[in-house]
């Protein structure tokens, strides 16, 4: 593993490969914790439905701001582009950044992207100067697109948000990977425990970003814990070459030498 | 005797001057509004669910709210002791294992016997859990039933549509149970927005609160009598009060006809919105400071907590007593002083 391992993104440097989301804790209080344990150094948070009619969303907002992290504002719910692009201009102002989690839903029941909204707010958001981090499918021509767009990385499912089924579809995530060596490649939505998190990271994946798996674990704080640790090894994994599977045994202890040996 | 002042007229105030009266000491009531309930606790579920609300509560919001069954269901005999029901649609069967872990005191029903228990759902879901200790109460019915009670009181003053801030200091001690409007003196109190609303329909008949888990659009339904529904209810990280928006109302009514499809048909008598006020960890407080004791972030418990607070606060008073389940070292300083 290089010496400064950190994740590069529209230039900032992160030395932790974990993002959370903040919604679903059982407390504010549990959110902090699971924070702090978890050692994330930029968490996601939703605009659409705290915004209420008169910015009333500042208490929990300014709890979010003062957790002393990154924040990165999302448009989780949004449903068409236009919607999205308003989301994010609200986000700008309230968080005072131009970094944005990009997520238009295009279907109900999946909370599938909308890769054809995603590909219009994108377009909209990188002209005026948003940094775009776009929730999309594992579809490779639409991260090309993405990327001619300008987005400097792109956030593929694993599987439906809040699934917890961890990868459903790994040629896809292999070929994606393979497809885009360079690109910052950050998995978003899907992964349910710690050994899908370590999974895609052995796979190269250069972080993840999750929610319901530690909001609602039975102890968040515990489980912010082994998600750090979990994409701590896979990251080491990664660089350490796993071995490649065998069909047969291979002793790992040396057989010459020994007297006798069985024959077979 | 020791007069004590109570502010505020909802469920924490009317069960905090309904114990100290009961206690023997002097209560002046005092109610901005012209009458009590007009706060949060109006729109409240009125469901007495301890191992229910350990679903997503520590568990002493379960020990508190266990002597909150013994106020309502024994003491007032307000409440009915029905138990609760929680169900989930077909594809959510992991919410229902979820939930049966993280709770207690349950029995797992199958088809026949949630038919046997709620006819009307008969063979509308597989499988169900089923809490039979736990009560629901009306809480308009029983903060009208507390007032009742204090006025035949003859050591309880009740007075509305004053304002407290005009009046001269409480003799000895004050007891501030106003809810999110305490945040002038409470600055770490949050707002957390409900909303909910309620249905008739002479369709329908349920005997006890229906829970109906969902990880996007969860749903529960008390039953009021006489075909009333209440059907509660969003939390919303926002402190914005009274406005209920197109899509909760949305959500709550696609829930409720999950559960059962007349609600299609049912008609809407009310909507009705407010701000729960609640901690950063989401647990109730008493706090002390010199003569005046708060009572607050009861949060979605209104009606579960408050009896325990209530009785734990007059202790406090009376008895100097520290309660380390609700109270900080700040309190326990200040009772020194």
């Amino acid at each position: 593993m290089p010496d400064a391992d950190r994740l590069r993104l529209y230039g900032s440097e992160f030395g932790s490969r974990l993002f959370i989301g903040t919604a679903r804790y059982p407390s504010p209080l549990a959110l902090e914790e699971s924070i702090r344990a978890s050692e994330c150094e930029m968490v996601t948070v939703s605009l659409r439905r705290e915004a209420g009619g008169t910015r009333s969303g500042e208490s929990f907002w300014s709890f979010i701001r003062n957790l002393g992290v990154k924040v990165l504002p999302n448009t989780a719910g949004c449903r068409t582009a236009k919607e999205a692009i308003a989301t994010a201009q609200m986000a700008r102002e309230i968080f005072a950044t131009n970094w944005i989690k990009l997520e238009v839903i295009g279907e109900e029941d999946t909370l599938q992207p909308d890769v054809f909204g995603l590909i219009e707010a994108t377009r909209a958001l990188i002209r005026e100067g948003f940094y775009v981090l776009p929730y999309m499918t594992d579809d490779l021509v639409v991260a090309e697109k993405l990327l001619d767009l300008g987005c400097q990385a792109l956030m593929p499912w694993a599987a439906p948000i809040g699934s917890g089924r961890g990868v459903n579809n790994p040629f896809a995530l292999r070929a994606l990977r393979a497809h885009f060596p360079d690109t910052p490649l950050i998995i978003d939505a899907g992964i349910g425990a710690p050994s899908h998190a370590v999974a895609v990271m052995e796979m190269g994946y250069d972080a993840i970003l999750l929610n319901t798996a530690i909001s609602r674990a039975g102890d968040p704080v515990e489980m912010a814990r082994a998600f750090s640790l979990a994409i701590k090894a896979g990251r080491s994994a990664f660089f350490a070459k796993p071995m490649l599977p065998r069909d047969m045994a291979e002793p790992s202890t040396p057989i010459i030498g020994r007297p006798f040996d069985q024959l077979s | 005797m020791m007069h004590v002042r109570v502010l505020g007229a909802g469920v924490a105030g009317l069960c905090t001057a309904y114990v100290l009266a009961r206690a023997g000491l002097s209560v002046e009531l005092i109610e901005r509004m012209p009458q009590h309930g007009a706060g949060c606790s109006r729109y409240a579920g009125g469901m007495i669910a301890p191992w229910c609300e350990l679903e997503s509560a520590e568990p002493i919001v379960a020990s508190l709210g266990q002597e909150a069954l013994e106020f309502w269901v024994e003491e007032l005999a307000i409440a009915t002791r029905a138990g609760t029901l929680v169900v989930a649609p077909p594809r959510q069967g992991a919410e229902l294992i979820d939930f049966a872990r993280r709770t207690s005191r349950f029995e797992n029903l199958d088809a026949a016997a949630l038919g046997q228990l709620e006819p009307q759902l008969s063979g509308r879901f597989e499988t169900a859990l089923y809490y039979p200790q736990e009560a629901h109460l009306d809480p308009r019915q029983a903060l009208n039933f507390l007032a009742r009670q204090l006025e035949k009181m003859p050591n309880v003053t009740q007075c509305y549509g004053v304002d407290a801030t005009a009046l001269a200091p409480a003799q000895d001690w004050t007891v501030d149970c106003r809810g999110f409007l305490a945040k002038d003196h409470l600055r770490q109190l949050r707002g957390v927005k409900g909303e909910m609303l309620i249905l008739h329909s002479d369709e329908i008949a349920l005997s006890r609160p229906i829970r109906m888990l969902h990880p996007r659009r969860p749903v529960y339904i008390v039953p009021r009598g006489a075909g009333y529904f209440m059907i509660g209810a969003t939390m919303i990280e926002n402190e914005e009060r009274a406005r209920v928006t197109a899509r909760s109302i949305v959500e709550l009514i696609n829930s409720a006809f999950a559960i059962h499809p007349a609600f299609a048909e049912a008609e809407i008598i009310e909507t009705g919105s407010d701000v729960r006020p609640a901690f950063r960890d989401n647990l109730p407080q008493l706090i002390r400071r010199q003569k005046t004791l708060y009572i607050n972030g009861l949060y979605r418990h209104g009606f579960l907590l408050a009896p325990a607070l209530a009785k734990r606060a007059a202790r406090v008073l009376l008895e100097d007593a520290f309660f380390p389940e609700v109270m900080n070292a700040d309190s326990r300083e200040w009772t020194s002083v």
